[in-house]
């Protein structure tokens, strides 16, 4: 029957075209896991050149001329993870975009940065703050949850899995500020393990 | 515009037009530009459909300057946004008593 046919086809045509040019669809997997992968890393080295299983590093009783050398070391470490993931992130988004004959940066892309940056801004502020002040214990913390609000603040924006994972990063961030001392723990199960399998669960499901 | 059969609209009975009020029904407004990269369509065919759903006035053009570059963008008009609605739940209805 022609008509019928015809109208769910519609159907299907007016979802689809709604949900391309809202949804940001050009994240991959991948991504997550090399991601998770960087963030082992780096929290070994952080774990092994660093890190002080004390609660006292929330007060700072160590010299401070002392400890501002490694925490310099620590933000050179925090800033090669990060830049590596984004531009995993990016190249990786590029390919399959070009894939799927689609152009990166349109009005799907846009909203999801804008969505992402606003919390991320405030949170990397908000650490800077932190360092400044001398509380070193809460930089594990702060940034799993400012990284997990700004998850699910994107997440109407791009593939529905990613708000859980936001969900996650937020109740890791909370034990981990309660847990004070533990936070470099914490911080590679969430930005490590998490990404991980989040990365093989989506590359998996949208991909294969 | 009348209505043709069942509450259904011709105006959008072809795929590009469809095409075009699905993106505009969730976007607040679109360049050209995006429009012609979601539909697959060349500049032609793209102007003369939008040229169609602006006489209806089902959509409604923006045009500005953006760094002394002229920069056109679309939005669906309220009219749009009914008709297509109507359209969607007379495609609901259509699918569901063929069941």
């Amino acid at each position: 029957m022609k008509t019928e046919d015809k109208y769910i086809k519609d159907i299907t045509e007016i979802r689809s075209m709604m949900e391309r040019s809202t949804k940001f669809l050009s994240l991959s997997g991948l991504s997550g896991i090399l991601a998770g992968i960087y963030a082992l890393v780096g929290a070994y080295i952080a774990y092994r050149l660093f890190y002080v299983n004390n609660e006292n590093i929330v007060y700072n009783t160590i010299d401070r001329q002392e400890i501002s050398a490694e925490v310099g070391n620590l933000i050179i470490l925090a800033l090669a993870i990060l830049i590596l993931a984004v531009g995993t992130a990016v190249f990786l988004s590029q390919k399959k975009s070009q894939k799927d004959g689609e152009k990166l940066w349109n009005s799907a892309t846009q909203r999801v940065v804008i969505n992402m940056a606003i919390p991320l801004v405030t949170g990397g502020i908000f650490i800077i703050i932190l360092l400044s002040k001398g509380l070193y214990g809460l930089l594990a913390p702060a940034s799993l949850l400012f990284y997990g609000l700004a998850l699910v603040n994107t997440s109407k924006f791009t593939f529905e899995e990613i708000k859980s994972l936001g969900i996650v990063q937020i109740v890791l961030g909370l034990l981990a500020s309660y847990f004070i001392g533990y936070g470099i723990f914490f911080w590679a199960f969430g930005f490590g393990l998490m990404h991980i399998v989040y990365g093989i669960f989506m590359h998996q499901k949208y991909e294969m | 515009m009348k209505v043709i059969i069942d509450g259904l609209r011709k105006a959008f009975e072809s795929r590009v037009r469809l095409g075009i009020m699905s993106a505009l029904a969730v976007n607040d407004t679109l360049e050209f530009t995006a429009l012609k990269e979601y539909l697959d369509v060349t500049d032609g065919n793209l102007a003369s459909h939008i040229k169609a759903l602006e006489k209806e006035e089902f959509i409604g053009v923006k045009k500005s300057f953006v760094n002394r570059k002229p920069n056109t963008r679309y939005f669906m008009t309220k009219q749009g946004k009914k008709a297509f609605e109507e359209h969607i739940m007379a495609l609901e209805k259509l699918i569901n008593s063929h069941k």
